[in-house]
C-alpha cells in the first residue's frame, strides 16, 4: 500500500534516513530543507518499513547533513543495514546452496588484486618471437649463451655501517664467485672501467641511510642496464644456487628477472640442494634463500639460510651506472602509477 | 654629522646594534659589509665613515669603498668596482683603489679577497667530483608502500610458492636421478597429474616391476637368492618379513629402500656440503624439516636518504 509511488528495489544505495526519521525529529527541532524531503518520505517509509525493503533512493544523502553527531549516527545507521543486507543475502545463498546439495553450483573464486590485475599489454608470451630475438640480442644473451661466467663486484657506498657489511658479507655468500671491496669515496664512474677490465659481470652497490642499507644499484658490467632497487630486509655453503624467478610476466619484468638470472652461474649445483628465489609479487621482488629436501616427491622440506629482503624497482637505465646523462629506459613514477591498485609494473 | 665615535660609544658598547651577536669568547658582526666579521670598533662599517669590503656575487668579487662625503646620501654610499678574475692583477686593483687608505682595511680586504677566491675555486672543484643528492623520503608514501608490501607479502605465500617450483622441476626431471623414488608413488603421481616425462617412467615403472615380480617368484628357491645377488638386503629384508600380498611387500621395500638411499644420500651430503649447513646437521634435518620464520617489528622515522650519483 503505497501512498506514493516510489520505485522499490533491493539494493539501498546509502539513503536510508528511514528508520531513525520519527525519533530524530522529535529529537531535534531544525529547518533545515532536508526536513520537507523527510516528512515526504517519512509515510512512505512507514509503509515500507513493514516489507522490509529500502525505498529507492532519492535526492538524500548522509553527508548533507550539517550536524556532526547526527551524521555521523546516519551513516552508523547506514552502514549497519548494508551489514544486515549483506548477510541476509549471504544466508540465503548458503540455505539455496545447501538445498541443492550436489548439484549446488561450484563456489565463486573470491576477487584478489591479482585476479582483477589491469590489462597490461606488455605481458610477454611464452611463445613471442620478437620477444625471443629481443633477448637472444640483448646484453644477457652472451651470458645465457654460456659464453661468460658471472663475477660479481660487491660494494657499499661511503662508510658504510656494521650492518651493511655484514648484509654484503650474506650476499656474497649466497652468490658464488661475488668479491666485496670496501667503497673509500672512490666515483663509481671511475670504478666501472677498473671493473670490466678485471673482466667483472656485475656491479652491486648497497646504498645506506642512517645505518641501514636501503638501496640497491645493479649494473650489468659491459654496457649493461643498471637497475637501481629500493630496499627492506632484516639482518642472515659454497654450491652454486638454483634460481626461481616467479611471475615476472611484463616486458619490463622479464628484462629485470634476465637481470637477477644473469648474477648466478649458468650450471647449479644440484648437490647442494640450494635455492635462491626472486619471487615477485605486486611489484615487490621478495628475494629468498633456502636449503631443501625431497622427503617424498610429494613433499618438500625447506630451510632458511642467507639473508631475506625485499626491493622494490625503481629505475632502469640503459648503459653502465650514469645517472645524469645516462638514458633511462623505466622509471618510478609514483604518482602515476599508484593511482590504480590493480596495475602493476613488472 | 658622522660622529664615529659616538656611534661606536652607542652601538657598540652600550645600547643595542642589531648587527651584533654575542658569544661567550667574542662578538659577531652580521652586516653584509663588514670586512672582517667580527664586532670590533675598526671594523664596524657603521662607526667608520671611511670603510671598504670586498663582496661576491655570483662568482664575480667586487670591491665596496664608502667615504664621508657621500655619508648624506645613502643611494650612493658605497661605490662598486669590479675587480679582475685574474687573482694578481685583482689585489693590484685593489691596491690602486685603496692607495691612501689606512693600513689595516687595506690589509684585510687583501685577506678578504683571497678568501673568497679560494673558496670559489674549491666549489669549482667540487662540482666536478661526485655530488650527493639527498633524495627526500615522504613518511606518507613510506607508510603506505610497508603496509602493501606486508600485503604482497602475505597475497604472496612465498613457501607455497618455492615448493610448488620445486616439486614441479622434481617432476619434470631437471634434477636427473639424484633423488630415487619408488614405483608406487610414481604411479600415484602420474594418475594425479599428465606430465611431459610420463613415457619415460613408464618404462621406469615396467622395469621395476618386472624386477619386483622376478624377486617375487625367486621366493620359493631361497638358497639359490643368497648366494647369487649382493644387492639383495632388500630383497632379503622382503622374504623374511612376509610372503602375503605384494603390495605389503613393496611398500616395505620401498620404504626400507627409501630410508636407507636418504641415509646414504644424507651422509654423502653432509660430507660433501661446506661451509653453511646448519648447525643441527644432517640428522635433525632428516628427522624433521622445519622452515624458520623470524619476525622482527622495525620502526623507521624515515625522512631523508642519500643516494649516490
Amino acid at each position: 500500500m503505497d501512498i506514493t509511488e516510489v520505485p522499490v528495489s533491493e539494493d539501498s544505495e546509502g539513503k536510508k534516513k528511514k528508520n531513525k526519521k520519527p525519533k530524530m525529529k522529535s529529537k531535534a527541532g531544525n529547518g533545515e530543507a532536508e526536513k520537507k524531503k523527510k516528512q515526504q518520505q517519512e509515510v512512505v517509509v512507514v509503509e515500507n518499513m513493514e516489507k522490509s525493503e529500502p525505498a529507492f533512493p532519492p535526492s538524500f544523502s548522509v553527508s548533507e547533513i550539517k550536524n556532526k553527531q547526527r551524521r555521523h549516527f546516519m551513516f552508523m545507521k547506514l552502514k549497519q543495514e548494508k551489514r544486515k543486507q549483506k548477510m541476509q543475502l549471504k544466508k540465503k545463498k548458503k540455505k539455496e546452496r545447501e538445498a541443492l546439495g550436489d548439484k549446488a553450483p561450484p563456489k565463486e573464486v573470491p576477487k584478489t588484486i591479482e585476479n582483477q590485475r589491469v590489462y597490461d599489454e606488455t605481458v610477454v608470451d611464452p611463445e613471442d618471437e620478437e620477444v625471443a630475438f629481443d633477448e637472444g640480442t640483448d646484453e644477457f644473451s652472451a651470458y645465457f649463451n654460456g659464453l661468460t661466467n658471472p663475477k660479481v663486484l660487491i660494494t657499499t657506498s661511503d662508510r658504510p655501517r656494521g650492518r651493511t657489511v655484514r648484509f654484503c658479507e650474506q650476499l656474497a655468500t649466497v652468490i658464488p664467485n661475488a668479491h666485496v671491496y670496501y667503497r673509500r669515496g672512490l666515483a663509481l664512474k671511475r670504478v666501472i672501467p677498473q671493473c670490466i677490465a678485471r673482466d667483472f659481470t656485475y656491479l652491486i652497490v648497497i646504498n645506506e641511510d642512517r645505518k641501514v642499507p636501503n638501496g640497491m644499484v645493479l649494473c650489468h658490467l659491459p654496457d649493461g642496464p643498471t637497475a637501481h632497487f629500493k630496499r627492506r630486509g632484516k639482518d642472515p655453503t659454497e654450491h652454486s644456487p638454483e634460481v626461481i624467478l616467479n611471475n615476472f610476466t611484463t616486458r619490463l619484468g622479464h628484462s629485470i628477472g634476465r637481470l637477477f638470472a644473469a648474477l648466478f652461474p649458468q650450471d647449479p649445483q644440484f648437490v647442494g640442494r640450494q635455492v635462491a628465489t626472486f619471487h615477485n609479487q605486486r611489484d615487490f621482488i621478495f628475494f629468498r634463500f633456502h636449503r631443501y629436501i625431497f622427503k617424498n616427491e610429494k613433499r618438500v622440506g625447506i630451510q632458511e639460510l642467507g639473508p631475506r629482503f625485499t626491493l622494490k624497482l625503481r629505475s632502469l637505465q640503459k648503459g653502465t651506472f650514469d645517472s645524469k646523462f645516462g638514458e633511462y629506459e623505466w622509471v618510478l613514477k609514483r604518482h602515476e602509477m599508484d593511482a590504480c591498485r590493480r596495475k602493476f609494473q613488472l | 654629522m658622522q660622529h664615529d665615535d659616538v656611534i661606536w660609544d652607542i652601538i657598540g658598547n652600550q645600547q643595542f646594534c642589531s648587527f651584533k651577536v654575542k658569544t661567550k669568547s667574542q662578538g659577531f658582526c652580521r652586516n653584509e659589509y663588514n670586512i672582517t666579521g667580527l664586532c670590533n670598533r675598526s671594523s664596524c662599517p657603521l662607526a667608520n665613515s671611511q670603510y671598504a669590503t670586498i663582496r661576491e656575487e655570483k662568482g664575480q668579487c667586487f670591491l665596496y669603498m664608502k667615504v664621508i662625503e657621500r655619508a648624506a646620501f645613502p643611494a650612493k654610499m658605497w661605490e662598486k668596482v669590479k675587480l679582475s678574475k685574474n687573482y694578481e692583477k685583482a689585489l693590484e686593483q685593489i691596491d690602486e683603489n685603496l692607495i691612501y687608505w689606512p693600513r689595516f682595511i687595506r690589509h684585510k680586504c687583501k685577506q678578504r679577497f683571497t678568501k673568497i677566491t679560494q673558496y670559489l675555486i674549491r666549489m669549482r672543484k667540487l662540482v666536478l667530483k661526485r655530488q650527493r643528492k639527498l633524495v627526500p623520503l615522504s613518511r606518507k608514501v613510506e607508510r603506505r608502500e610497508k603496509r602493501k608490501e606486508e600485503k604482497a607479502l602475505i597475497a604472496a605465500q612465498l613457501d607455497n610458492a618455492i615448493e610448488k617450483e620445486l616439486l614441479e622441476r622434481l617432476k619434470q626431471g631437471t634434477y636427473g636421478d639424484i633423488y630415487n623414488f619408488p614405483v608406487h608413488a610414481f604411479d600415484r603421481a602420474l594418475e594425479q597429474q599428465d606430465e611431459e616425462s610420463e613415457e619415460e617412467e613408464e618404462e621406469e615403472e615396467e622395469e621395476e616391476e618386472e624386477d619386483e615380480e622376478d624377486v617375487g617368484k625367486r621366493e620359493f628357491v631361497e638358497e639359490e637368492v643368497e648366494e647369487s645377488d649382493l644387492s639383495d638386503f632388500e630383497d632379503m629384508n622382503k622374504l623374511r618379513t612376509s610372503s602375503d600380498e605384494e603390495q605389503d611387500d613393496e611398500e616395505e621395500e620401498s620404504s626400507e629402500e627409501e630410508e636407507e638411499e636418504m641415509e646414504v644420500e644424507m651422509k654423502a651430503k653432509a660430507l660433501r656440503s661446506k661451509g653453511k649447513s646448519p648447525a643441527n646437521g644432517s640428522v635433525a634435518r632428516k628427522k624433521r624439516a622445519y622452515v624458520e620464520i623470524e619476525y622482527e617489528q622495525e620502526t623507521e622515522p624515515a625522512t631523508k636518504s642519500r643516494a649516490t650519483s
